[in-house]
């Protein structure tokens, strides 16, 4: 091995990043040519989701189906909307963008325990202690990820939580999680980039050996995500990340929350080009004192920060591309507690989704006088994602095969929730 | 050596409860308080005599390994086997004078006498006892337990009441019935500290008591009954019943210390507490109600999992719920299966069940005889802990390598397949492995007090631990091969330390030693990856050198950050 003729690791692909990150002025102005000059093709690209994830499982009946007058129904009040649906009257600025989504009111799921509601709602399959199925993050990334061959920084990133893992997929399709600072930590290795090449180039020769004693695919994944590492390190992509570039007008209008403040990077990363964005919202799992939990606070920042979204979407041109799909692992009983809470519940509640083409500002299905049963037909988290997945031009006959050679379907083979698509 | 622990443990607890200092408590470990109690020791200790043990395991192995037709792997070199007994046992990978010391050994019973001294060697003492607290910590109340605001957790406590008890030899049975059973308060100093409480401390209040009804059928039994709290699980015969049945064992005690301020050095209380039943008609038939899916209301009362009742009267006096429930979970076949199960998982990366934590009858082990073989005998050392760990740690199927051969790749978990142990299942280091194992690599200096030492530990770990934001307090991890762990790895603080070449870092040492570039260079290979460097490995470290300008000090530390960076250095293999 030699490092004067470094090859190895792509080192073209390398040193255009490194002449991003540096100050070789004349390399700089070469690669904005080269964005300006993709950006045609990225536009047709741009193809996107972004999850608003409620962790802990929010009580829809109280923000998206409400049930006034019914014993279950608790205090609040249902408003009207700019949509042809009514929604709680402490989410009033969603009122004046209902008309961008439509809430699936017959959502029906079987798994009430945060773990496993979390992974099924998440993968459409129930944990299996055999096989490790990919999220629908890292599944859409690995769809989308050959149409952003100039995307220098991971397909799937996840803010404010860790998402679900990769599965099958393999560590390199792992959402990359930030906090919703926006601040990515340990960055520089402060060398020369001859000198980090060199360094790299020799961790890549003593990983290949360790890797060729075949001691199973863990070993290889590492090798994989180093790459990943390196391509993140060195790009000006990475200013997606930092929203304190944004007008503080635009940033008070999401809210000065760490959710506002996420939704807003979402927002960035997607018009970077990132196919998938996970927003994480927690809080939800309001055992007791529900009503004031969610009027004080959780309904609040909620309302802020999706509306700015929904609106910056909209306003960007963005809505054709972007879906935006906003859920928990599930939601809470209709019965109220002992404890003014609400517990675990599963077998009715709602979703909402809008954009990509997608129809809104419509309620599909419904549940029953007080809200303890879908009536008619009811949708899963799998049939929510193959809506998502056509909206964004993802076939729904790709399969994919697991580590132990069983054949999967996307979105565990779910059916197009009509009413959204036609 | 062996401590005696009786002695010491009344020792211990008197000088606990007698301490009116704080500091006492908090320096207890640290030298010199520490090594005054280790002087106590008096037998001899050996794991050397239960050969017969570690045959019949070996035995049991291979039978898989016929049925299946599975050639096992070679044996791991000497290197490789010393370096996985120092991170399974204390947590850490072995210094270039341990591991040299262990290799070089011409003895029969090297390994024999390795593992002895991991187990039994005052040296390794506090070591040992700060992995298996680590490893017990995070079990009993998460990675992130006592971090949050409004935890009434007091993580040093628990950590201190785990310390004591591996330090001491405390049987399992006896550590386990005091995590059930705690009264007492969560905060070191404080007088009636007891830092078992804070494994229940944040589980009893809420949602009746249904965390710590949970959380102590998993841990301690390997019984997954939070999914029948709500209605009959389709894929778990435990049925809604039973659920109430084992919760009501958990109604008689309660949390005091709401408002109060863990992180703050707040004091929290877990008491026993007469219940009143929720008829409230006395407490003589002290019931809990719940409800059935079909919306019908049914009655439980304390009924253990194997269908043996115990008076029904909610009246501490009368009968300790806790304590019955404690005593009979270790009298029940699922508690030492639990820790064998368990136990055999941290050391081979796979236990006979998948989840760990589940041996509930829909979930069939595999080897079913294996583990009970190792559970029976388990119960016959009385739970010593330290037995089952050298018999696995000296058990055939530990020793194999991790290359695969012609023959076993196809025993592969992550393919779907359970697991024959034909060969060593490489992972990741966990994060305080990795932290602690980097301390020893870079042969770091001046650690400071015990204290000072747990908490930059914590401090560094926070940055990968992520809370869910649930009532149940669960969590996940960034550190898990991807994108934050390698950033950390390439340019994290305590990777930059590593390789400066300031006064007293082992670059600079290593670099001002006299010794040549190559001896420098296989130092450290052998502090990272407990071998030396390959002729290929060496010109590379040769072309480093030339790079620098034969600048020997520079080029060590490009050599010395590869060599942490690679995946060589962030497995267990």
């Amino acid at each position: 091995m030699n490092f004067q003729t470094p090859t190895g690791m792509n080192r073209r692909h390398f040193m255009r990043h490194m002449a991003g990150a540096s100050a070789l002025a004349g390399s700089a102005i070469a690669m904005g040519q080269t964005l300006k000059a993709n950006a045609t093709t990225l536009s047709k690209n741009r193809k996107a989701a972004i999850l608003l994830w409620m962790g802990g499982g929010p009580s829809t009946m109280d923000i998206w189906d409400l049930k006034p007058g019914a014993n279950t129904g608790g205090p609040f009040k249902p408003i009207s909307t700019n949509g042809d649906v009514e929604i709680c009257e402490h989410m009033p600025m969603m009122a004046q963008n209902m008309d961008k989504m439509s809430i699936v009111r017959c959502m029906s799921t079987r798994e009430a325990d945060h773990m496993r509601g979390r992974y099924y709602m998440h993968t459409g399959y129930v944990p299996n202690p055999n096989v490790k199925h990919p999220s629908y993050g890292s599944v859409v990334a690995h769809e989308l990820a050959d149409t952003r061959p100039d995307l220098e920084i991971p397909p799937f990133i996840s803010i404010g939580g860790n998402s679900e893992g990769p599965g099958f997929l393999g560590m390199s399709w792992a959402p990359f999680s930030v906090n919703s600072s926006g601040q990515v930590r340990n960055l520089d290795m402060g060398i020369a980039p001859d000198r980090l090449t060199q360094r790299m180039q020799a961790l890549k020769m003593m990983e290949s050996g360790f890797i060729k004693d075949n001691r199973g695919i863990s070993s290889t994944e590492h090798a994989k995500v180093l790459e990943k590492t390196l391509s993140l390190m060195t790009s000006q992509q990475m200013d997606a990340f930092k929203v304190d570039q944004e007008s503080s007008a635009v940033r008070e209008r999401y809210g000065t929350t760490g959710f506002g403040r996420g939704c807003l990077m979402a927002r960035r990363l997607v018009e970077t080009g990132v196919p998938f964005v996970e927003v994480s919202l927690g809080g939800w799992d309001n055992h007791q004192n529900i009503f004031p939990t969610l009027q004080n606070t959780k309904l609040p920042e909620l309302d802020k920060a999706m509306s700015a979204l929904m609106e910056d979407l909209g306003e960007r041109g963005m809505l054709d591309d972007v879906a935006v799909i906003w859920m928990g692992e599930f939601s809470r009983t209709p019965r109220i507690n002992g404890n003014n809470g609400r517990d675990h519940w599963a077998r009715s509640w709602s979703a909402v989704v809008g954009g990509a083409g997608m129809n809104s500002g419509i309620a599909v299905g419904q549940t029953n006088e007080d809200g303890t049963r879908v009536e008619g037909t009811s949708y899963s988290s799998e049939d929510l994602m193959a809506t998502v997945c056509r909206s964004l031009g993802i076939s729904l006959d790709t399969t994919f095969t697991s580590l132990n050679g069983r054949p999967m379907k996307i979105a565990n083979g779910g059916r197009v929730i009509k009413e959204l698509v036609s | 050596m062996k401590f005696n622990s009786k002695s010491l443990s009344n020792k211990s607890f008197h000088l606990c409860i007698r301490s009116a200092f704080a500091f006492v408590l908090t320096f207890y470990f640290a030298s010199p308080v520490f090594a005054q109690l280790q002087t106590v020791s008096t037998t001899k200790s050996s794991i050397s005599s239960d050969d017969s043990t570690v045959e019949q395991i070996n035995l049991l192995v291979e039978q898989v390994w016929q049925d299946y037709e599975l050639k096992p792997s070679r044996m791991a070199t000497d290197g490789e086997w010393c370096r996985r007994v120092f991170l399974d046992i204390i947590g850490r990978v072995p210094s270039v004078e341990e591991a040299t010391a262990f290799i070089e050994s011409r003895e029969d019973d090297k390994k024999k006498k390795l593992v002895d001294s991991l187990l039994y060697d005052d040296k390794y003492t506090e070591e040992f006892a700060r992995n298996w607290t680590t490893v017990w910590t995070n079990l009993l109340i998460g990675r992130t337990g006592g971090n949050d605001r409004r935890s009434m957790i007091n993580r040093a406590g628990m950590q201190k009441f785990l310390r004591d008890s591996f330090a001491r030899e405390k049987p399992y049975d006896k550590m386990c019935h005091e995590l059930v059973t705690a009264t007492g308060t969560t905060t070191p100093g404080d007088k009636d500290f007891n830092g078992a409480t804070n494994f229940l401390i944040d589980k009893v209040n809420e949602e009746n008591a249904s965390l710590a009804t949970a959380a102590t059928t998993r841990i301690f039994m390997g019984l997954q009954v939070q999914c029948t709290q709500c209605h009959n699980h389709p894929f778990n015969d435990w049925k809604q019943q039973k659920y109430w049945e084992t919760n009501a064992f958990f109604r008689q005690v309660r949390a005091f210390g709401n408002a109060m301020q863990a992180r703050d050095g707040g004091v929290a209380r877990l008491a026993d507490q007469d219940f009143a039943g929720e008829a409230r008609n006395g407490d003589e038939e002290a019931e809990i109600f719940y409800e059935m899916r079909n919306g019908l209301v049914s009655v439980a009362y304390p009924v253990f999992i194997d269908g043996t009742e115990i008076d029904r009267s909610g009246l501490v006096n009368v009968v300790n719920r806790r304590k019955a429930f404690a005593d009979m979970m270790i009298e029940s076949p699922y508690f030492d299966k639990s820790i064998a199960n368990r136990m055999w998982a941290h050391f081979m990366g796979y236990g006979f069940t998948s989840p760990v934590d589940d041996l509930g009858p829909h979930n069939a082990p595999k080897n079913p005889e294996l583990l009970n073989f190792l559970a029976r005998e388990f119960r016959a050392t009385e739970f010593d802990m330290r037995r089952l760990m050298g018999w696995i740690a000296l058990s055939k199927p530990y020793q194999l390598s991790s290359r695969r051969q012609g023959g076993n790749e196809s025993d592969d978990p992550m393919l779907g397949e359970w697991p024959k142990f034909s060969h060593f299942y490489i992972r990741q280091m966990e994060a305080e492995q990795l932290y602690e194992s980097l301390l020893i690599a870079t042969e770091a200096s001046n650690r400071g007090s015990y204290e000072e030492q747990e908490r930059r530990k914590n401090r560094w770990l926070g940055q990968f631990s992520q809370a869910f934001g649930t009532d149940e307090g669960q969590e996940s991890t960034s550190f898990n091969g991807t994108i934050p762990q390698v950033l950390m790895m390439f340019n994290g603080e305590m990777i930059k330390e590593a390789i400066s070449t300031e006064q007293g870092t082992l670059i600079n040492r290593l670099a001002t030693s006299g010794k040549s570039y190559n001896k420098c260079v296989d130092h450290l290979f052998l502090a990272g990856l407990t071998r030396k460097p390959t002729s290929q490995e060496k010109r590379l470290a040769a072309n480093f050198l030339s790079a620098r300008g034969n600048d020997a000090r520079e080029a060590l530390r490009d050599v010395w950050w590869v060599v942490l960076n690679t995946n060589e250095f962030i497995f267990n293999h």
